[in-house]
């Protein structure tokens, strides 16, 4: 359950970076969460509408674009979207692979109902 | 309607006193394990027996991290090092700002290697910095032979892996080989010991190695005789 560390520190984020009269304004949080991020997206919500209950985000929603673990080889060139983790080249064997994406645990955008 | 662009880490500000932390112990010569596994791999067991072979050696600090009482910490003390316990009370992992303050409480100046023992758990820990120098995994043959397909991101994210129990291989479903082959596919960097806390086994091999690291930045080590 860690989840509930993440929200606290998303929470964090958007009060830093929404002016305070403006944070029941805020309409939703975009959220980029890896595959490989170690974060489950329905527990993070849980968490998020927890935290947020009686207080100026309480209606805030929420957004998570997941993003895909890719590997890209440097043998074959090729990029392929792996099971979460496995880094050998699904296309020729490589272990020499770079990890283009998955890890991502970002604060994307955050929306204003004006 | 309006969009404010933030693009941030969500994790931005622990890893930010995980480079404190890094900064402050790199500058005091100090080489910091995390080292994480599933709780009953055996972690502490593996700090008990590499503190009594090279304790007298390597000057040895431990930060203990449990989600209840101080017995991990009360095991290890036992053998003269100083200890510092964190009890996070239900936490699931340590944080940076908890290592920092356990580390404010500690002689770096008397410290070069701190172990910081983190909560037995292979999900939430992987994901936070606390500013060591690697992390290293426990994982034991009692658990099986897929935990690092389960938990890929605890296994990418450490530098060793070190296989405990392996004197329970005849009685328990897990082949050895498989086990690393499954790691080897999620970080094929990997590092691997195969110990066993019980019998011994590998213990003085894994030791050699931490104290090549410990001592390489200074003097070059041929294999220590004990």
């Amino acid at each position: 359950m860690h989840e509930l560390s993440i929200a606290k520190n998303i929470i964090e984020i958007v009060k830093e970076s929404v002016e305070e009269k403006d944070l029941s304004e805020v309409d939703k949080v975009v959220l980029k969460i890896g595959d490989l991020s170690g974060v489950v997206p329905a527990s993070l919500l849980f968490s998020l509408e927890a935290i947020t209950n009686n207080t100026e985000l309480e209606n805030a929603g929420y957004e998570v674009i997941n993003v895909p673990f890719i590997v890209k080889c440097n043998t074959c060139g090729k990029e392929s979207n792996n099971e979460a983790g496995i880094v050998r080249c699904t296309l020729c064997g490589s272990n020499d692979t770079g990890i283009i994406s998955g890890n991502e645990l970002l604060v994307s955008e955050i929306i204003l109902k004006n | 309607m309006s969009v404010i662009t933030v693009e941030r880490k969500i994790l931005a500000k622990n890893d930010e006193i995980a480079e404190q932390n890094r900064e402050l112990l790199k500058q005091n010569d100090v080489f910091t394990i995390n080292l994480v596994s599933s709780p009953g791999s055996g972690k502490t067991s593996l700090l008990e027996k590499t503190i009594s072979l090279i304790g007298s050696k390597v000057n040895i600090s431990v930060i203990e991290g449990d989600v209840q009482t101080s017995l991990d910490a009360e095991r290890v003390a036992n053998y003269n090092v100083p200890v510092v316990s964190i009890v996070t009370n239900g936490a699931c992992h340590l944080e940076a700002k908890l290592v920092q303050d356990a580390i404010n409480n500690l002689d770096l100046a008397k410290t070069e290697l701190l172990f910081i023992e983190n909560v037995g758990n292979l999900v939430c820990p992987a994901g936070f910095d606390l500013g060591e120098e690697m992390k290293i995994v426990v994982v034991s043959t009692t658990e099986g032979d897929d935990k690092p397909l389960k938990y890929p991101k605890m296994f990418r994210n450490s530098d060793v892996m070190i296989i405990n129990k392996i004197d329970l291989i005849p009685y328990v479903n897990c082949d050895i080989s498989k086990l690393k082959d499954n790691a080897l596919l999620i970080n094929p960097g990997l590092k691997i010991f195969e110990v066993s806390c019980t019998s011994g086994e590998g213990i003085k091999e894994w030791c050699n190695w931490l104290i090549e690291n410990v001592k390489g930045k200074y003097i070059h080590q041929t294999q220590l005789v004990y």
